[in-house]
């Protein structure tokens, strides 16, 4: 494990050679908001905001994304997939991802996720300033997360760079000549990690997330449900912002010559009036209040039943996307336990 | 994959295999059968009850049940039912046309487990027969593993009703009870009319010795299982075939599920014990 320690100047020097060197990600101003794109500058990027208004998910299960191309009744799989850096990912995005990674591999292995992914360098960094809405603590995922690369604290005026992985070790080559962190620095930044997870509880899920597969199944018919859905517009805000939703449609898209196009996988959300509509019209989850329930025990008990982890990370976009207000885990979770 | 990062073809889940339709013909004025035939000349190695995932180019890709027994000839047959964009372009298709083909996915009737050496009652509605015929004619194919044979098929019209040469053929097969009635009959229709439970409280059946396979429209199945209860047949002999949006086949895109199930992996056929406490399965 490498681990460094730089000035402001020093880091922005380092980014402005990895982008000098190939494609970089980071988290930038815009508007008045932060978003994920493409870092022309080192002085762009942004490692003290608080929360994006979509998580990285984009780069590993684009919105719109061609998996096939076909002529003539032959397909063929396509992936532009290439080479990237991503930087200045929060710990809950990074979870996210980690299980994204899991659901992708598990089973059937999904090769245009997994192409992007392993072409990524994943950076998180730490929590500088916490969005209103998010509730990290209380689902473990405040401070830094498995998985990535190499991970930035900023800890007073310094920055602790530090690699986890090979990938992480080549992206620092160009650290080399940098001082390694100091002792001091480094107890710093352990007592930031626990600051961090103090202040992210304040918004605080009053119950275990390991213990939810067990509480929701006693919860199907809990009012909460049709409460929360009266109100819902069905828009699928919540599961656009979402970091682990991740289900999908797929659409055909042809040329002028019809026998010639792509086949695409595009988002789409199971708060959606006709997700679970078949051919002929049926809809299985005809009512709002039982898209509006999947959507929690999706959350709760189906995803940790299938890879072990609690599948909302406490980022709260949810809860600031919901035009309704009623998209808060916190509160839908905490309703549950009550009754229990 | 072309153009970016190379990955072997070979192992993209979402990547049809091309497909030639052999033949077609109308069954009714609504669905259309089909001799598919794969262009490497394997065999599909379906199991009864399995599904394929067809697509028209151009135009995307459908779950479709596979209707015909493994092992005939090396090609397998569907029969697709006019009702979405997929299945409309499908109709359209002369003999001879290109498409594409990944599966087959999902579970299969036990025809090698629970069923063989049992009585075997099948309960079909509508289209239901479908994917049941696969399993029927394996068990006819089969037939000295498995004890007495009863088929149920139930349409809303006699125009409705598929595969009239077959299911006459059933109907004078020693050893099978094959029954059928309509919601509504017609001017030539002289058999029964009624929904299909109607044609469940005068079977004599042995529930100790018998495994009941039903599939139908969404509606059918609460009120077939209510009977199958009353002639006293558990939970565990029931198999049920459940049709949701299989748009990916392969457990990743959502739409399938039922609660925390996914019907393109854990079905699309059930034990109706192993899910009789799922709340969105009947």
């Amino acid at each position: 494990m490498i681990r460094k320690q730089v000035t402001r100047q020093a880091l922005d020097a380092w980014v402005d050679g990895l982008i000098a060197a190939g494609r970089v990600v980071g988290a930038q101003k815009k508007g008045g908001r932060y978003a994920f794109d493409d870092l022309r500058r080192a002085a762009d990027l942004c490692l003290d905001y608080d929360v994006t208004i979509l998580p990285p998910k984009k780069y590993f299960l684009p919105p719109k994304e061609d998996i096939l191309r076909f002529s003539d009744g032959r397909y063929e799989s396509v992936s532009d997939a290439a080479p990237f850096t991503l930087l200045g990912v929060h710990p809950y995005d990074m979870a996210a991802i980690a299980q994204m990674d899991k659901l992708f591999a598990q089973d059937n292995r999904d090769e245009h996720y997994l192409a992007r992914r392993e072409q990524a360098t994943v950076v998180v960094c730490d929590i500088e300033r916490m969005s209103p809405n998010i509730f990290a603590a209380s689902v473990g995922t405040a401070t830094a997360a498995d998985g990535c690369d190499a991970l930035i604290t900023r800890v007073g005026r310094a920055y602790v760079i530090e690699s986890h992985t090979a990938k992480g070790e080549r992206l620092l080559a160009g650290l080399a000549g940098a001082p390694d962190a100091d002792a001091v620095t480094l107890a710093r930044r352990e007592q930031l990690w626990e600051d961090n997870a103090r202040l992210m509880s304040r918004r605080e899920l009053r119950v275990e997330p390991r213990r939810l597969p067990r509480l929701l199944e006693d919860a199907y018919d809990h009012p909460v449900w049709e409460e929360k859905a009266s109100q819902c517009f069905a828009c699928g805000s919540c599961n656009l912002v979402c970091p682990t939703c991740y289900c999908f449609d797929v659409q055909d898209d042809v040329e002028w010559d019809p026998s010639r196009g792509v086949r695409r996988r595009v988002w789409d959300g199971c708060m959606l009036t006709d997700f679970a509509t078949v051919a002929g019209k049926h809809n299985f989850r005809k009512n709002r209040a039982d898209r509006y329930r999947h959507r929690y025990y999706r959350k709760g008990k189906y995803v940790p039943e299938k890879i072990g982890d609690f599948s909302c990370v406490g980022c709260g976009r949810c809860v600031s996307a919901c035009v309704a207000r009623i998209a808060d885990p916190v509160e839908v979770y905490n309703r549950i336990a009550e009754v229990q | 994959m072309c153009g970016g990062a190379g990955k072997p073809e070979a192992k993209d889940i979402y990547r049809p295999e091309p497909a030639t339709l052999a033949r077609s013909e109308g069954l009714t004025a609504h669905e259309r059968w089909f001799e598919v035939k794969l262009d490497s000349g394997r065999p599909l190695g379906h199991m009864p009850g399995q599904f394929v995932e067809i697509s028209v180019p151009g135009i995307g890709e459908a779950p479709i049940s596979v209707s015909s027994a493994p092992g005939r000839n090396g090609a397998f047959e569907l029969v697709v039912r006019n009702v979405g964009n997929v299945t409309r372009a499908l109709h359209g298709l002369p003999a001879g046309a290109r498409i594409g083909v990944r599966g087959p996915f999902g579970t299969s009737f036990p025809v090698d487990g629970a069923m063989r050496g049992r009585d075997v009652l099948f309960i079909c509605g509508g289209i239901g027969l479908v994917p049941v015929r696969s399993a029927i004619q394996y068990v006819l194919d089969h037939r000295p593993d498995y004890g007495a044979v009863t088929i149920l098929f139930g349409t809303r019209s006699p125009s409705d009703r598929l595969f009239t040469d077959e299911t006459a053929k059933w109907a004078g097969t020693r050893g099978v009870t094959y029954m059928e009635t309509v919601d509504r009959g017609d001017a030539g229709w002289t058999g029964k009319v009624g929904v299909i439970t109607t044609l469940m409280p005068d079977l004599k059946i042995d529930p100790a010795r018998t495994v009941a396979v039903v599939c139908g429209p969404p509606i059918m199945y609460k009120f077939v299982i209510i009977e199958l209860h009353k002639m006293k047949v558990a939970d565990e002999n029931i198999f049920v075939s459940l049709e949701r949006n299989m748009k990916c086949g392969v457990g990743k895109c959502g739409h399938c599920q039922i609660n925390g199930l996914y019907v393109c992996r854990k079905g699309p056929v059930f034990r109706y014990a192993d899910v009789n406490d799922v709340r969105e399965a009947v």
